[in-house]
């Protein structure tokens, strides 16, 4: 009969579709994830390689760097065991500071600098990001032993 | 003493709310006329009682009694009397009074309207009603009192986030919670249905007006933060999917999905549980929202307060409010019988595959918020999601939405030829695809794949909403519209609206990020800008560099903007001011930032085109909404409206108890 | 019947995703930092010697109070649990527990007013300028307090204002027993 041809193809269409749609939808969430990572674990290569990623920790104090009249800017990252340079184009956050926490999300250039296309500074005075403390916490506790 | 005052008559809130909650359901389900007629009474009271601890907060901050904790951390006596008033809701406990306010503003109106449906239902929808109220103002008396007193203390407060201290603070929470509380409307007509065991026309008669009331509210109150945001925070950016942001769009999608499943109910009745479902569902994200954004579980750019304990309270109320009403639907949804079915292609197939494809956009974006979450809980690897990953999982359904819209409008109800369906809006749509393929060129010079699919559907959905209407125009023997029929155009035309500028502003936005120093000149989308000068103001609770920029374009005057860098001594935080100059067609908005060394400083400057119609959009979506709510058969109840056959059947009206003696 | 009896199951998915989810949220609130369980605990206390916030000339560290078991209370002048904590800190002092104070994130003449206004419970404090001891300790918000014992070794790290329960609950007992992490 016609129009029960009709109805499968339209049924079959509509499954089609659904699955290239969920095909699309992980795929655009996986690439999505970004991990956190400390300076520790991006010195010990623990990153993938060309992933974008969350990198945080302290901004070591003196370490701001300005190539003069530009928005170039550097500055070292640390987890007080390791540092990281990051590399930044773009206008600073409002509460980013040196000595204070901060998450930045990039990728790693193949001379081992972190190339930031996001800075978060901490977004409450009283907090640090958690993910920050608990591992500046484990650093610590690794020293001292 | 007044403090107290103000803590006094909360407690005498929650007494009469936990009477409004717990009395007339008792009533309803043993019969007894004088406790469900308590309803009314006990919701009046809680509403005078809140009203009057709001006024005493209200009152703290104007007098500037920093001896209350609240007002302490929220105040400062150099701040502006305005914004004393609006940092009533400037920090969690006082936003919980807000909060309050609300939900007994739209409880007093639900019991005045309730005059007219049968009193064992409208006992039960109030005794619900109550419940919520019950379950947040113990919350806030017993975690978050704004009345707290803080000794010993200083003189002077720490002032009001620099961030709030604008015009669009005063505005954009209390529409938005206007909306979100309003949820709890259908959600305690819903749960009232189902404690009756069963729901028909009229039901959802009275429940689409509060719906579409809180919808149009939330739309208004999400399009007011969106513009907030973007102009405040001063990037150019108008959505973020930061965690806060979903938070009060998840409830609208859901909302949106219920206006129209309830369209079916009432026309149908068909849809019966599955609207039901969608109304405990949309708030059901509401308080979710509240729980996300208070508890500290998700970190954000704006949640207020980072407290389990307070989070541990939310989530009890969550399971109890929420939990017990989609228990109940376990078990009762199942009595509410469909008393029809549909042809593939008729409206009601339509509306479900709107209905399909919002609740699909709704998963994947909770999906999106909460899966760093439940990494955390499980001890795996920290993760955060991307916001491309939001951007195209709301597209992904979203699109095909705005495609069936166009079609669906015109769909009849019941049973429709698909063929005829196209052969009717044929050109319209070819006109759609046409206009997306050649406008970019004319006006930007250029197109893209996305720009053309998104153009085209907006096109195509503001084209199509209009058709009705002008159809009608022509014919003059047509029925006229009824003023839900207008809303309904007006609110399909506002989505066109949004989707054109969106999709416009998405695709053709300029960003620049220069290092400028004062006399230099560069272009931006063709106009030119000019750092004239940079100095230094004085305002009256900070101190700021601003610059002062000339917007010129073919050489020709257009603007001089002064956006400003501010410092706020007593919170010791930095803000940046942007200046936009702003037309219905673009706006241009410039935003000054540090100082970059060498009499260099960081500004950023914007080009965006149509983004005013993104908000203006919305509007219109919302005044749709106001017009659909008010028509005249939601005032008139004792009159069905024309050519709709009564309900048949030996089946009572809602709330009416069965003869077996009421499930 | 069997098959309405699948059907009416679909009816009860929505309560048990809630409960699902549910169970998730619970399980992040209890991951809550203040529910941390910090990876120093039953470790050394970091050294460290700042300067005095009283006079700057001088310097307060681990050395004052080697040998003893003390409080260490991380306090600024404006965090409002800070100002809840701080009158059973003064009855704490009072009994005789010695607490030092570490002063972050503040101003000092605003931090010296306060102590003045209301009352000065630490035996001294020292000043954190850059938050560099305050990181070393995994401080996460304000106000924090640790026990420390005689031997340097961290016995409790509490997060959020200090209540009598607290003290008696879980500072007491660690006192008494073996370093024990939950």
């Amino acid at each position: 009969m016609k129009s029960r041809h009709q109805r499968m193809i339209f049924i079959g269409g509509v499954a089609v579709a659904m699955l290239a749609a969920a095909a699309l939808a992980y795929k655009a969430f996986s690439s999505n994830l970004l991990y956190y990572y400390s300076p520790t674990q991006v010195r010990a290569g623990e990153v993938p390689a060309d992933r974008r990623f969350r990198l945080g920790g302290l901004v070591v104090e003196g370490s701001f760097e300005r190539v003069t009249g530009t928005l170039t800017s550097r500055f070292r990252v640390t987890d007080l065991e390791s540092e990281v340079e990051v590399e930044y184009h773009k206008v600073y956050p409002d509460l980013f500071q040196e000595g204070q926490g901060m998450v930045a999300h990039g990728t790693l250039a193949d001379d081992g600098r972190f190339i930031a296309d996001t800075i978060l500074a901490k977004h409450d005075e009283n907090y640090m990001a958690p993910e920050l403390a608990e591992s500046l916490a484990e650093a610590e506790a690794r020293a001292a032993e | 003493m007044i403090p107290e005052l103000g803590q006094f008559a909360l407690v005498l809130a929650v007494c009469l709310s936990l009477c409004q909650a717990a009395l007339p359901l008792a009533g309803s389900f043993t019969g007894r006329n004088d406790l469900m007629q308590l309803a009314r009474p006990a919701a009046a009271g809680q509403f005078v009682f809140v009203g009057l601890a709001f006024a005493v907060l209200a009152y703290l901050f104007l007098t500037d009694d920093f001896s209350v904790e609240f007002v302490f951390l929220n105040s400062n006596s150099d701040l502006p009397s305005a914004y004393k008033f609006t940092a009533v809701w400037g920090g969690h406990e006082g936003s919980l009074l807000l909060w309050s306010l609300m939900l007994a503003g739209w409880t007093l109106a639900v019991a005045f309207a309730s005059r007219s449906q049968p009193l064992e239902f409208s006992s039960r929808v109030l005794g619900v009603l109550g419940i919520v109220s019950s379950g947040i103002l113990l919350f806030t008396l017993l975690t978050s009192n704004p009345f707290q007193r803080l000794l010993p203390y200083f003189p002077e407060g720490r002032d009001l986030n620099p961030l709030l201290q604008d015009p669009g603070m005063v505005v954009h929470p209390p529409m938005l919670y206007l909306g979100y509380v309003g949820m709890s409307v259908p959600f305690a007509f819903a749960v009232a249905a189902l404690l009756a065991g069963r729901l028909d026309r009229n039901w959802a008669r009275w429940t689409r007006p509060w719906t579409i009331g809180a919808w149009l509210f939330l739309t208004c109150g999400i399009a007011l933060g969106s513009w907030w945001a973007y102009y405040e925070v001063g990037w150019g950016g108008w959505w973020f999917w930061d965690p806060v942001e979903n938070a009060s769009f998840l409830p609208w999608l859901m909302a949106t999905a219920l206006v129209h499943s309830l369209a079916v109910t009432e026309r149908r009745g068909i849809f019966k549980s599955w609207t039901v479902l969608l109304a405990i569902s949309a708030f059901t994200l509401s308080l979710l929202g509240t729980f996300l954004v208070r508890s500290g579980v998700i970190q954000s750019v704006h949640s207020f307060a980072n407290d389990p304990a307070r989070g541990l309270f939310i989530l009890g109320l969550l399971l109890l409010i929420s939990g017990g009403a989609f228990v109940l639907y376990a078990l009762r949804a199942a009595s509410l019988e469909s008393e029809g079915g549909f042809h593939p292609v008729s409206r009601e197939s339509f509306l479900l595959a709107n209905n399909v494809l919002l609740v699909v956009a709704t998963a994947l974006i909770l999906l999106g918020t909460l899966y760093p979450l439940f990494v955390d809980a499980l001890n795996l690897p920290e993760v955060s999601i991307g916001e491309p990953y939001f951007n195209f999982v709301f597209l992904l359904p979203m699109l095909p939405l705005g495609v069936l819209l166009g079609f669906g409008m015109h769909a009849a109800w019941q049973k429709m030829s698909g063929r005829k369906l196209l052969r009717q809006l044929f050109w319209p749509l070819a006109v759609s695809i046409a206009l997306a393929l050649v406008l970019p060129f004319i006006f930007f010079g250029t197109n893209s794949f996305m720009t053309v699919v998104g153009l085209a559907t907006g096109i195509w959905v503001g084209f199509s909403s209009f058709l009705m209407p002008l159809g009608r125009l022509f014919n003059a023997e047509a029925v006229r519209l009824s003023r839900a029929q207008w809303g309904m155009c007006i609110a399909h035309f506002g989505v066109g609206v949004f989707i054109i500028a969106a999709t416009v502003t998405s695709g053709y936005s300029v960003e620049q990020d220069v290092a400028a120093r004062e006399g230099q000149q560069w272009q931006l989308a063709g106009y030119e800008l000019d750092f004239r000068e940079l100095r230094r103001i004085e305002g009256q609770n900070f101190t700021a560099d601003e610059a002062e920029i000339e917007v010129r374009r073919d050489g020709r005057y257009v603007a001089t903007l002064r956006p400003q860098r501010r410092d706020y001594p007593v919170r010791e935080v930095v803000m940046t001011e942007s200046a936009i100059d702003a037309n219905p067609f673009r706006d241009v908005l410039i935003a000054l930032s540090d100082s970059v060394g060498d009499g260099a400083w960081a500004v950023h400057a914007r080009y965006k085109p149509l983004i005013r119609f993104v908000w203006i959009g919305c509007v219109i979506m919302a005044l749709g909404g106001l017009l659909a709510a008010t028509d005249s058969r939601y005032r008139r109840p004792k009159e069905l409206r024309a050519g709709v056959k009564p309900t048949e059947g030996a089946k009572p009206a809602v709330g009416v108890p069965a003869e077996e003696g009421g499930r | 019947m069997s098959s309405n009896r699948a059907n009416a199951w679909r009816f009860a998915i929505p309560a048990i995703v809630l409960g699902v989810l549910a169970a998730f949220f619970l399980r992040g609130l209890m991951l809550d930092p203040a529910y941390y369980e910090s990876p120093l605990v039953c470790q050394a206390a970091p050294e460290f010697s700042l300067p005095d916030l009283a006079d700057a000339s001088r310097r307060v560290g681990t050395a004052d109070f080697a040998g003893r078991t003390v409080l260490l209370n991380v306090w600024n002048s404006w965090c409002a649990p800070c100002r809840e904590e701080h009158p059973f800190l003064l009855e704490l002092a009072a009994s005789g527990v010695p607490i030092y104070g570490i002063n972050w994130d503040d101003e000092r003449d605003k931090a010296l007013a306060w102590l003045h206004t209301a009352g000065n419970p630490f035996v001294a404090s020292a000043v954190d300028e850059v938050g560099e001891v305050a990181v070393a300790y995994g401080v996460y918000g304000y106000p924090e307090t640790f026990l420390i014992d005689g031997d340097g070794t961290i016995l409790v790290k509490h997060f959020g204002p200090l209540t009598p329960e607290d003290w008696s609950g879980k500072m007491l007992p660690a006192m008494e027993a073996e370093c024990a992490v939950d």
